[in-house]
């Protein structure tokens, strides 16, 4: 296709979505991306789609991505004609049939789970907020996420009608040199957690002399706890896409590849779409936009190996070879894929390149600190009350992200862990500082691709630093020794301590043996496995010792040190929980306070959730640790 | 209905190395496994020893070599999943059904596996059985899931 043509169809495009704005009659936006589908917006749907069709009316439906505030969904969207969106919340299938019926057979604005409109002040009157007032979405700079939720993923003319594939025209049409020197301005770091400058990587390989390059968009988001590469590509295809192209160009690759978890089969599916939907507008192939520039793309499955994140590894598997890590240098951007000069750039840095483009690297720079520029995505997860995406400047401070954000925790903090299974666990006197790449790593944590995990009073740190050495023990790739002992040992030690039979001595030797694994580890997984036990240690070092000396967990969690027991006084005998219990542990005459038998209780939490939630008068059951046993 | 197998998938690709892993990717998904016959067909086609393929395959975690039971069940094991209580979700279905994670149920009803993470971890703890993910799970809603499980086959076998 030819610039002329993509014009033409960007006024096409124009046209169409202004039709959507100014729709004749209502539409229904409802969030469909993996996370609402799996709060249940398909059946939500369903739902919808029966109440309208009883009532008689006749409404577009809409599915498009996440925007953002994953704890209200199912999140549905009603737009009247000609007026803004409308945003509901927690919307089951009941909920769908009331909101609806009342929105246009009483033609009145439901009260039920209101969230807010999408459009001005005053648009529907001082009773409804607005959405992007809500305490969540305010303190929020969307640049990457721009279209997410707003826009229907599986239409490039959505795309092309909010400004799709201008970046990429304009990068075409000028030489390479003009967009590397841009993005330097614009002070773009990776966002996969190196934090490594975009530009610098590109020129690497730009100056390597070769017939053949390679350009990889890493959107294997293996660390657990972090979602935003999956909800920026269901949410919006094409802005990975356009970045991934501009890249290439860039760099002077002719052949691209996405890889990707095969555990993302919706994100891999919104791909597959979109690529063909640029094929047939002619933005990749031969001769794009009439550049004389080619380019082929082609998508990767992964099969679940953490340590693919890793970049030799991520190429040792495209190459169909066990994904194992090695040595550097020679860096990919030299000698990657087959040997040939590879850049490897992460979803959200890719999805960033385009409105940099768009906008100018001095817009850019207006956000963010000193030393990182614009702004970053976060997966704001764990024991806090608002749970979601989220995307903040740089330099914004965990109290404001934790606090103001995501609303603060149900119950006391405890602890913000950031980076996954390679960062850290900081405590509170670390909230008030603001977050970049150098803060998280001066304090032993890392920025990461971006998981923020909340834990309170609840969580046993002990318990979660096993947890990861766990993780990454499993998932090294066994190459070198001291990640695949040392991480061994490691979780040893920490099953020791778990179950209560830690000695003193092993906090010195889970420090010493940690520092060494740092020192002498092959690559980035290793290297970085021992910080959840050595940041832990370091700030959270009376909950080992809880465990060592006085043989109890204080959050209560570890299954070894805990009994699960009844409080005769609060039972009322109603038997709720002799029903759940799968071992036959707890008898008793209905009426009479339950007794419950230790020797047979597997401590599965059936009672103890029964009891809280379902029971006649609940909080009789109790879980308790130590010295609280008597 | 033409019912694919291992063979008839594999003759659309090249026989390039890279192509090793799709290869496995798209057995498993026709056939639920992999079996020795298929990693056989492979290295024929890629010219590549049953050895190495075997080495490659057993790195993925993806990639499982007994049939699977008729319902796959998936607990996430992310961290949000992990802090909001997923161990509690996997240690009671290993109780229920009498397996651990990886093995298959002697009926052959369900299959248990850990998965790293599904990538919902605002609605933590989350399970998957076969493509439906549920949300939010305790140890009593896993009590009814597995229920309408076990029913609904009970239902079809009458």
């Amino acid at each position: 296709m030819s610039k002329t043509a993509l014009n033409k169809r960007r006024k096409t495009a124009e046209i169409k979505w202004k039709s959507l704005e100014e729709n004749k009659k209502p539409i229904l936006f409802f969030g469909a991306a993996t996370c609402g589908n799996a709060a249940g917006a398909q059946e939500t749907i369903k739902a919808a789609k029966k109440t309208l069709k009883e009532i008689g009316v006749d409404a577009d439906i809409i599915e498009v991505g996440c925007i953002g505030p994953c704890y209200l969904e199912p999140l549905m969207d009603i737009k009247p004609p000609g007026k803004p969106r409308i945003c509901f919340s927690n919307v089951n299938e009941e909920k769908a049939e009331k909101i609806i019926k009342r929105f246009f057979l009483k033609d009145e604005i439901p009260k039920l789970g209101l969230v807010g409109h999408f459009g001005d002040n005053g648009d529907y009157g001082d009773d409804i907020p607005r959405f992007y007032d809500h305490p969540m979405i305010k303190p929020q700079v969307r640049i990457v996420l721009r279209n997410c939720g707003i826009i229907d993923p599986s239409e490039i003319d959505h795309y092309l009608a909010r400004d799709g594939y201008v970046a990429l025209e304009s990068v075409l049409s000028k030489p390479w040199e003009e967009t590397l020197d841009l993005i330097k301005q614009s002070g773009l770091r990776g966002r996969g957690g190196a934090g490594f400058p975009t530009w610098k990587k590109w020129k690497f390989c730009r100056d390597v002399e070769s017939d053949q390059k390679y350009m990889i968009c890493n959107a294997d988001e293996g660390d657990p706890g972090a979602f935003m590469n999956r909800s920026l590509i269901e949410g919006d295809p094409h802005a990975v896409l356009e970045g991934l192209v501009i890249a290439a160009y860039t760099i002077g690759a002719s052949k691209a590849y996405i890889y990707i978890r095969a555990e993302y089969p919706l994100a891999i599916s919104r791909l597959e779409k979109a690529i063909s939907q640029m094929e047939e507008l002619g933005l990749i192939g031969e001769n794009i936009l009439g550049s004389g520039f080619n380019l082929e793309i082609k998508i990767k499955e992964g099969a679940g190996a953490f340590v693919c994140g890793e970049e030799t590894a991520l190429i040792a598997s495209i190459e169909g070879n066990r994904g194992m890590p090695r040595t550097r240098p020679p860096f990919p951007a030299v000698a990657g894929l087959w040997g040939k000069p590879t850049i490897i750039n992460n979803v959200e840095t890719l999805g960033t390149i385009a409105n940099i483009i768009r906008r100018g690297a001095d817009w850019y720079t207006d956000f963010g600190t000193e030393a990182c520029k614009g702004t970053k995505t976060f997966s704001l997860v764990g024991r806090v009350r608002r749970t979601g995406l989220i995307e903040v400047p740089m330099g914004t401070t965990l109290r404001k992200i934790i606090f103001d954000i995501g609303g603060g925790l149900f119950k006391p903090f405890k602890a913000v862990q950031t980076g996954g299974p390679s960062g850290g666990c900081l405590s509170e006197e670390f909230l008030d500082m603001p977050v970049d790449y150098e803060n998280l790593a001066k304090v032993g944590s890392i920025m990461g691709s971006g998981g923020i995990i909340v834990l309170d009073k609840d969580t046993c740190v002990v318990d979660l630093a096993k947890y990861f050495l766990k993780f990454t023990q499993q998932e090294s790739c066994g190459k070198c020794v001291p990640c695949r002992v040392g991480t061994r040992h490691l979780v040893n030690i920490l099953e020791k301590i778990t179950k209560g039979e830690g000695e003193l001595s092993d906090l010195e030797k889970l420090e010493k043996l940690g520092e060494s694994i740092k020192r002498s580890a092959l690559c980035g997984l290793g290297q970085t496995a021992p910080n959840p036990v050595l940041s832990t240690l370091k700030y959270f070092r009376d909950e080992y010792l809880a465990h060592i000396i006085d043989k109890r967990c204080p959050a209560a969690v570890c299954r070894d040190l805990v009994v699960f027991r009844i409080i005769p006084e609060k039972c009322t005998g109603c038997q709720a929980c002799v029903k759940v219990c799968p071992t036959g542990a707890i008898t008793g005459p209905r009426s009479e306070p339950h007794n419950l038998d230790e020797s047979k209780c597997i401590k599965c939490r059936a009672c103890y959730e029964v009891c809280r939630f379902d029971a006649i008068a609940g909080d009789a059951i109790e879980i308790v640790s130590g010295e609280d046993k008597s | 209905m033409v019912v694919k197998t291992a063979a008839s998938v594999l003759e659309k690709f090249s026989t390039r190395r890279e192509n090793l892993i799709p290869m496995l990717q798209k057995v498993q998904e026709v056939e639920g496994f992999i079996s020795p016959e298929s990693i056989k067909l492979i290295s024929d086609k890629l010219r590549i020893s049953e050895n190495e393929i075997y080495g490659v395959s057993t790195f993925y975690a993806q990639f499982r070599f007994t049939p699977p039971g008729e319902h796959s069940i998936y607990v996430c094991m992310g961290t949000a999943c992990h802090v909001k209580g997923g161990q509690q979700i996997l240690n009671m279905l290993e109780y229920e059904l009498g397996i651990k994670e990886g093995q298959t149920t002697e009926d052959g009803r369900f299959d248990l596996n850990r998965v790293a993470c599904l990538g919902c971890c605002a609605l933590a703890p989350v399970i998957k059985i076969d493509d439906k993910i549920y949300s939010q799970m305790s140890v009593l809603k896993l009590m009814d899931v597995l229920e309408k499980y076990t029913q609904s086959v009970e239902v079809t076998d009458e």
